[in-house]
């Protein structure tokens, strides 16, 4: 499939920091990738590049298959972007700005558009009082209602759910998966969960570069924790239950958390092996009761924790040598 | 679709001066000084003389301070709020961008001057004024009030903050406005050679103001401000592209 988004070699400079390097990589209609990263990673240098609002370096964006800088008005019509921080002209109303934004996209339909636009971000109840008056979460569902305006191609939101309550961010995660069919759509976000929500697809960078591409399960299996087995048992069963587990194949480390009268044990498994069917096995010939059995199909925490704090390390050791 | 970009352009930036007070209080402070150059200093009553030659003397040094203050917001705010970056990235080239927000501007302070017009209905009241020369006063003032916006508009674009814009603009007009007096004309004339000191006059707004503001309409009095302006908003789209690159 055509991809409608792509990066090639993306790079930026910014005085002497290189803030992007070398970031490539491709989404087709219908995926929705999350973009992970520590702060100052460089994901929102790289959707300002990719949005045309900075200019690269080095390498290319391409929006449904036109160069965002050597065709920049033809790119950016099929482009939706909410900004970091979702900036909007304060003085205006939702509506006034709204309208501003479909009539300076040319749109044939400006009140039809932004009805459907506001009636998505269930902005009506405050329709027309000035932005700057509203709340960090109804600002950032104007910013998004801007975004899906023209009904684009292609979404680039930065943070859409940073500053939102539980209940805007499920909205707002049930929209871009509504959308989702037939767009491609970024998010970046530090938020992991929402990865799991709504992308079927993420893309860590650390230091202006890649550091893992898949899906949020072929992340997640690269954890440590990934088809770890964790058993809940009583107290007085916990010490046998370690040394009974401690042998199976394929177990490495066997942590021990005891709460009251129960203790959690959770065996980690080598390269991720399954280990489920060995370890009840053998804590059934033990006869020690299971109270509770869950496999851990990895943390996306600690994947992300172990590459993008790894690097950081490794050259501060070099900057001490 | 250049021009659909534009307007909308245009449009949201003229109905953002009055969303805010500074419409009003431009306005006014517009028409008051007007108003106090014009009676009190310009001697209006004791000249004896039905033409409004004290207002457009004073109208460039009104306009020096006036306008910058119109100007030093079209793009230092934007990108204070960071809605530059929505602007930037919607459909529109940035030469609609700057000639409709510039043009936005231009057509505020033109209803500012229209509004001076109870002085001009006052002349004819009292007297038999000359009304082509008044008009052409009025030309005069117009275009020349996009001549200071279009250097303001450019240096706003170089900074996010406005206080700054504004200082700069005021500095720029105020050389701009002077090139043809004395004061600086002295202070190349010891040194440079008479085609320089000649160049450097015929860029006074003065000298092209008080040229039209008198009745001549000249033709090249007319292109050197709207060669100003075209200069200047030419700047003002390469700072803004300029920026792109990150700063």
């Amino acid at each position: 499939m055509q991809p409608l988004l792509e990066a090639r070699a993306l790079v930026k400079d910014f005085a002497h920091i290189r803030a992007v390097d070398g970031v490539s990589f491709s989404v087709e209609p219908g995926a929705v990738m999350g973009f992970l990263g520590p702060n100052g990673a460089g994901k929102s240098t790289t959707m300002k590049m990719l949005t045309g609002f900075l200019r690269p370096t080095a390498g290319e964006a391409f929006i449904a298959g036109h160069s965002v800088e050597g065709a920049p008005i033809a790119a950016k019509r099929r482009l939706g972007y909410l900004p970091e921080g979702a900036p909007a002209y304060g003085d205006m109303t939702p509506l006034t700005f709204l309208a501003f934004t479909a009539r300076a996209r040319g749109l044939a339909d400006v009140a039809g558009a932004v009805r459907r636009a506001v009636a998505a971000t269930h902005l009506w109840s405050v329709a027309e009082q000035p932005i700057d008056t509203l709340s960090k979460g109804f600002k950032r569902r104007v910013g998004l209602a801007q975004a899906i305006l023209h009904d684009p191609d292609v979404l680039v939101l930065d943070e859409p759910t940073d500053g939102l309550d539980p209940n805007q961010k499920h909205e707002v995660r049930s929209l871009i998966r509504d959308m989702a069919a037939a767009k491609a759509i970024i998010i970046s976000t530090h938020i992991l969960e929402e990865v799991d929500a709504v992308c079927s697809r993420a893309v860590i960078i650390d230091r202006g570069r890649i550091v893992a591409d898949g899906t949020p399960a072929s992340l997640r299996a690269r954890s440590r924790y990934h088809n770890a087995v964790a058993v809940t048992v009583a107290a007085n069963d916990a010490a046998a239950a370690r040394a009974a587990i401690t042998d199976v194949d394929d177990v490495v480390e066997v942590e021990v958390a005891e709460s009251g009268a129960a203790a959690v044990i959770t065996a980690l498994a080598k390269d991720g092996r399954p280990i489920i069917g060995a370890l009840t096995g053998r804590l059934e010939d033990k006869g020690i009761r299971m109270m509770e059995i869950a496999v851990d199909p990895g943390r996306l925490d600690d994947v992300f924790r172990t590459l993008t704090t790894s690097e950081a390390g490794s050259d501060a050791t070099q900057e001490a040598a | 679709m250049m021009f659909t970009g534009l307007c909308a352009v245009f449009r949201r930036e003229f109905m953002s001066y009055f969303a805010t007070p500074l419409a009003y209080v431009f306005i006014v402070i517009f028409l008051a000084f007007a108003g106090i150059f014009t009676f009190y200093v310009g001697g209006f009553f004791e000249r004896g003389q039905a033409d409004l030659a004290p207002f457009f003397s004073f109208l460039p040094w009104l306009y020096l301070i006036l306008t910058p203050a119109v100007a030093m917001r079209l793009w230092a705010e934007e990108r204070k709020s960071g809605s530059i970056e929505l602007l930037l990235t919607l459909p529109i080239s940035t030469t609609a961008a700057v000639v409709g927000k510039f043009l936005a501007a231009w057509a505020f302070t033109g209803i500012a001057l229209m509004l001076t017009a109870p002085l001009w209905i006052t002349v004819n009241l009292l007297g038999d004024p000359d009304n082509g020369v008044i008009a052409a006063g009025y030309v005069a003032g117009f275009i020349m009030a996009g001549a200071y916006l279009a250097i303001g508009a450019c240096l706003s674009a170089l900074t996010r903050n406005q206080v700054i814009a504004f200082v700069l603009t005021v500095m720029v007009a105020f050389l701009f406005t002077m090139s043809g007096l004395p004061v600086v004309l002295n202070f190349f004339s010891s040194w440079a050679p008479a085609l320089v000191v000649e160049e450097i006059a015929s860029f006074s707004f003065l000298t092209h103001f008080n040229a039209i503001s008198k009745g001549v309409i000249d033709l090249r009095d007319l292109v050197f401000f709207v060669g100003m302006m075209a200069v200047w908003l030419f700047a003002n789209v390469i700072v803004v592209d300029a920026k792109r690159d990150g700063a």
